[in-house]
This record gives structure tokens, C-alpha cells and sequence, in this order.
């Protein structure tokens, strides 16, 4: 029984660990149809903002709960801003430029704070007992928070005034020009929030996977496959996927280890696509948000 | 348009591959032993980036994994060596694996009607998943027939033999020349395949796929084939590459190496072969004359690449060269209109 208890505990964490990664990346290719692969090195930066920020002595839960996010946000609007905002429409040049831009920030951050890894912190909030076998209380808290997050975003896209008019601009953009909205402030905000969200799950994964230049690549791998797989619906399709392909990888993972856990996930993952080129919510679910 | 004007449209084509052959006969007499494996291994990223051009360029399909191929293509090359104890089947495993993978991803990619940027995403994660895999392969279980998977170190590489003769190895110097001679003929063999039937199709598939479509071409069979043709290109520098450096690593597969390949074709220009082949030998150097000093991150001068030819001169060094070049010379206006009408098919 504890041992159920303790593996079912494993498998909701991996789903909820590839959903909190992936979330960013869905606000900002389902509202805008851009696909940043600079996504990853958005959550490198989160992950460096708390690290940073807790070294100078900052309270931890402020530096990831708050800092991160706000300055990935800021981040993301500058970026916005100087590049993406001359390329929409044009899909695979602001892949490319994306890309870039993912390089470039590699390459900045490794300039500035070495190679390899920065001083990391240690994961708060002890270890909780299931019988006889044990799991991580901050391993609980992110599934919390990814739980809260879903909620939040579902909320913001629903209930608040800014939701409906990003929703309205991403359906048509032309009337709801019309109608006296400034698209290109919409298209700013949307941006910066998807990478506000980016920075917090970077900042939160922190203390689990440490900090470094590169560790983008480890994340965006998973992040574009459960995306894509979970089809155009920003909180159903990642929901979805993350679902389905953290199920398949966690069991898996637990039957043979790790590594034919990360191939049964992508195999599943095109299979899945061969079966529904759209994506789960291209299928099932579409009207969901 | 039909086949007797194919070799005229090669003339471009033949003037390069001349330029190569003089270079390959010239350069070990002029250039250092250090240079020369140096350039060994550029010439096999060369042709790396020439699979791409054929893909990207003429294919319309976006691969960004092309390095899976290359790594593909070179871990087979290595293994097979190992446990055949000679180069010359090795070579063949090589190719063949590393087309046969494509046959397989393609099928899944094409028919299931895989739009192109999502064909980018999956081709990357292919990639990336590759990386991860082959890194953890360093324990003694991980072994195919004699060879170890050597996980993060990799396997070292048996250079090249002569054919059928595994106790005569080639030096350093022949490896130069198989590698030049190889590229040229890779060269020939993509200027050649766009000028015919299928590559003449594969470009209408390019240029607007719902066409080629009404016209009655199975489109997603000409995109498995050009894709799986690419593959096996790209397998040719992966076993060059690995011949250059004498081992291979899962580094092949990392996300640095995945974009260094679309710089080069970005910067060369797509729907151009010698395009992305100069950027590669460009960039090659720039980024080894970068590697000596430490002010700026090799990373971070890619990125600037990248960003500002996609903001710029998004269609390349080599059609921007050559646009200005035929805007000089009037006269060339009749024929540049029928090149066009025959690349719009």
C-alpha cells in the first residue's frame, strides 16, 4: 500500500513537473502562434535569478515566488519588443530568431557567470513520510503550486478584462483593432506574462535541478513535445499532454529506468501525432481554453 | 527544362566542383599537416550543411535535426568499424542507418501530415532525446557486439582503410583527400538531384504543397524521399567528422551543434548548394579563431549570427550576392524569367 501510495506520489510529480515546465511555452504559442525556443533559457534565467538573488541574501520564497517571475517578465517584454514584434506572421523566421536569441542568452550568462554550475541551494521544506518509504515535501508544494498556477492563468484568461480582450486580439485581430484595443500592447503583455510564467517554473525548479548555462536544453525537449502533443488549447492541451506523456514516462521510467522512460515518452509522443497531427485538444476537448 | 537542358543547368554546379578538385590537389602541397586535419573535419560539416541546403533549401522541409542524421551516421559508422574490424562495409552501415532511421521518423512526420514548424520542433526534440539517451550509456552493459557506448566520453573512432584492406590505414593526409573527394561528389550528386524529375517535384512542393498535390504528385512520398536522401548525405560527413576528430560524442547530438547547422545554411541562403558549404567553411574558422580567445562566448556570437540574418538579410549570403550580380547585367533578364517559371514548376 505505501509503496502505491509512494509510486502514484512519483508519477503526479512528473506530471506536474512537465506541466510547470511547459506552461510558458503554451500561453505563448497559443495565443500568438510563436513558438520561442528561447523557452528553455527562459527558465534558465528564472532558475539564476533565485540563485543569484538568494547569495545577496534575499528571502528564498520572495526570490522564486516573485523576483523570477518578474524579471524573466521583463525580460520577455524586452525581447518582444526589440525582436519577435518584426516577425509575426512569419512562423518559422521567429523560430530561427528565437533560436538565436537562446544562443545569445547562453552565451551572455555564460560569460558573465562561468560554464558550469553556480552555487546552488538546496531544496526547503524537509521530507515527508509515506510509511515506510519517504518523499520530498518540496516535490508536494510544486505540485501545489503547479495546481494554483493552472488555476491563475485560467482565471486570468477568463474572468479578467484583460484575458478577454488577449483572447479577443488572438482570435481577430483586425475587429478588435477596431474596437480600440493596441494590438501590439496586447502582443507585449501576452509575451511577457508567458515568460513571467517561464521564469517561475525556472525559479521553482531551481533548487531541485541546480543551475546552469545550458540546462535549458534538458527542459525545452520535453516542454515542445508535451505542447505539441496537447494541440492548440493553452490549459487543456498541456494538461493533457503532460497527462498522457508524464503517465507513459513515469511508468516506464519506473519499470526500466530513466532513459527508456525519456524514449517511451517520445515515441509515444509520435505516435500520438501520426494518430492526431493536431495535437489531444485538436481532437478532444476543442472548445476548451 | 526536361532532360537536355540538365547539364547546362549544371554548368554552375561542374565550376564549383572544378574550384574543389584544384583546391584538394593544391592544399596539402600549401597548407600545414595541422591546417589540412583541421580542414578535415570542416569539409565533413560542409557536408552536413549541404544535406541541409538539400532538404531545407529544396525540400521546403525544416529539418533541425539534421545533426541526428550526421551523429547517426557516425556512431553507426564507428560500431559497425569496431566489430567488423575494417571501414569499408562500415561506411555503408553507416548511411544505411542513418536513412533507414529517416524512412522511419518521416513516415510518422509526412504521413501524418506534420505541419513544417512543427516538423522543426519534432526533428530537434529527435535530437535532443538522441543526446540525453547516448550520454548515459557509459556503464559496461551498454555495449553493441565489441564496441562500448562509452556514454559522455563516446567510442573512439578506427580511421579509414583502404577498401577491402583493413590492415592499411589511410594517414591523415588521404583522409583529406577521401574528405574533399566526398564532398565534391555529394555536391555533384545534390546539383544534379535538383535538376531532375523528383528534385523539380520536391521544389513544387516547396514553392505551394496543395498544388503539387492537384496535380496528382504524392506529395508526402517525394518528402519521405528527399528527407531520406538528406539523411543519408548527412550520414557521409557524420562518418568524415568522426574520422577528422577520431571519436565521436554524444556532443554531436546538443542543441549548440543542432544550430550551428541552420546558421550555416541561414547564412549561405537557402534554395543554394554552395551557399551553406562556403558559410560552413566561414564559419568554421570564425568560430575556431573565436575558440582562442575568451572575450566573447562562441554562443553568444552564433546567437547575434542567427538573430540578425533572420532580421536582415533572411534570404542569405549567397542569393543577396548573386541577386545584386544579375541586377547588374541586364541582358540575363529573359532567362532569369523562364528559371523562375521553372522553379515555380
Amino acid at each position: 500500500m505505501d509503496l502505491v501510495v509512494a509510486v502514484l506520489f512519483q508519477l503526479v510529480y512528473g506530471i506536474a513537473n512537465l506541466a510547470l515546465i511547459s506552461l510558458g511555452l503554451a500561453i505563448i504559442f497559443g495565443m500568438m502562434r510563436v513558438i520561442n525556443l528561447a523557452h528553455g533559457e527562459f527558465l534558465m534565467l528564472g532558475g539564476y535569478t533565485v540563485v543569484v538573488a538568494t547569495n545577496n541574501g534575499v528571502n528564498m520564497w520572495f526570490a522564486m515566488l516573485i523576483l523570477a517571475p518578474f524579471v524573466v517578465g521583463i525580460i520577455g517584454v524586452i525581447v518582444e519588443r526589440m525582436i519577435i514584434r518584426w516577425l509575426y506572421g512569419r512562423m518559422v523566421d521567429t523560430l530561427l530568431a528565437t533560436w538565436g536569441l537562446s544562443l545569445l542568452l547562453i552565451g551572455l550568462v555564460t560569460s558573465i557567470f562561468g560554464a558550469s554550475t553556480a552555487t546552488t541551494i538546496s531544496p526547503p521544506l524537509g521530507i515527508i513520510r509515506i510509511g515506510d518509504y519517504s518523499a520530498s515535501g518540496y516535490e508536494l508544494f510544486l505540485i501545489g503550486v503547479t495546481v494554483v498556477l493552472f488555476i491563475a492563468v485560467w482565471a486570468t484568461l477568463k474572468l479578467t478584462k484583460l484575458g478577454l480582450v488577449a483572447r479577443g486580439t488572438m482570435q481577430n485581430p483586425e475587429m478588435s483593432a477596431a474596437l480600440g484595443v493596441s494590438n501590439t500592447r496586447v502582443y507585449m503583455i501576452t509575451f511577457g506574462l508567458g515568460a513571467a510564467v517561464s521564469g517561475l517554473a525556472g525559479g521553482l525548479l531551481a533548487p531541485v535541478t541546480g543551475v546552469l548555462p545550458t540546462i535549458g536544453a534538458t527542459y525545452i525537449a520535453k516542454a515542445f513535445i508535451t505542447v505539441i502533443s496537447g494541440g492548440a488549447s493553452i490549459l487543456a492541451g498541456t494538461a493533457a499532454g503532460s497527462i498522457l506523456l508524464g503517465g507513459i514516462n513515469g511508468i516506464f521510467a519506473f519499470i526500466t529506468g530513466p532513459t527508456i522512460g525519456e524514449v517511451a515518452l517520445l515515441v509515444a509522443a509520435i505516435l500520438l501525432l501520426r494518430l492526431m497531427p493536431r495535437g489531444i485538444t485538436g481532437r478532444f476537448f476543442r472548445k476548451s481554453l | 527544362m526536361n532532360g537536355g537542358g540538365s547539364l547546362r543547368q549544371m554548368r554552375g554546379v561542374f565550376i564549383f566542383a572544378m574550384i574543389g578538385v584544384v583546391f584538394m590537389f593544391v592544399a596539402p602541397y600549401v597548407l600545414q599537416l595541422f591546417t589540412i586535419i583541421n580542414l578535415t573535419t570542416a569539409i565533413a560539416l560542409a557536408v552536413l550543411a549541404l544535406s541541409l541546403a538539400l532538404v531545407w533549401g529544396y525540400g521546403g522541409i525544416l529539418c533541425f535535426g539534421q545533426v541526428a542524421f550526421f551523429g547517426l551516421g557516425a556512431y553507426a559508422y564507428t560500431i559497425a568499424a569496431i566489430n567488423f574490424g575494417g571501414s569499408t562495409w562500415a561506411i555503408l552501415v553507416a548511411i544505411l542507418a542513418a536513412s533507414a532511421f529517416a524512412t522511419l521518423l518521416g513516415y510518422f512526420m509526412f504521413y501524418g501530415r506534420v505541419s513544417d514548424v512543427y516538423l522543426g520542433v519534432i526533428t530537434l526534440t529527435v535530437t535532443l532525446i538522441f543526446f540525453s539517451l547516448i550520454r548515459r550509456t557509459s556503464g559496461p552493459e551498454y555495449k553493441i557486439g565489441n564496441a562500448l557506448m562509452g556514454g559522455f566520453n563516446g567510442v573512439t573512432s578506427p580511421p579509414l582503410n583502404l577498401p577491402w584492406d583493413s590492415s592499411s590505414f589511410l594517414f591523415p593526409e588521404q583522409v583529406f583527400y577521401v574528405a574533399m573527394a566526398a564532398l565534391i561528389l555529394c555536391y555533384v550528386f545534390c546539383g544534379w538531384l535538383v535538376t531532375t524529375h523528383f528534385g523539380r517535384v520536391c521544389v513544387g512542393i516547396r514553392e505551394n504543397e496543395l498544388r503539387a498535390e492537384l496535380l496528382g504528385y504524392d506529395t508526402r512520398l517525394y518528402k519521405l524521399g528527399i528527407f531520406t536522401i538528406s539523411a543519408g548525405v548527412a550520414a557521409v560527413g557524420g562518418v568524415l567528422f568522426c574520422n577528422g576528430v577520431g571519436r565521436i560524442t554524444p556532443d554531436v547530438f546538443n542543441l549548440y551543434n543542432a544550430a550551428l547547422t541552420i546558421i550555416w545554411v541561414i547564412v549561405g541562403g537557402r534554395g543554394t548548394l554552395i551557399g551553406p558549404v562556403a558559410a560552413t567553411f566561414g564559419l568554421f574558422y570564425l568560430t575556431s579563431a573565436l575558440g582562442g580567445q575568451s572575450l566573447f562566448n562562441n554562443n553568444l556570437v552564433l546567437g547575434l549570427i542567427l538573430i540578425f540574418f533572420v532580421l536582415l538579410v533572411p534570404k542569405g549570403v549567397a542569393p543577396t550576392l548573386s541577386g545584386w550580380f544579375t541586377k547588374r547585367r541586364k541582358p540575363q533578364r529573359v532567362t532569369r524569367r523562364r528559371r523562375r517559371q521553372g522553379r515555380a514548376l
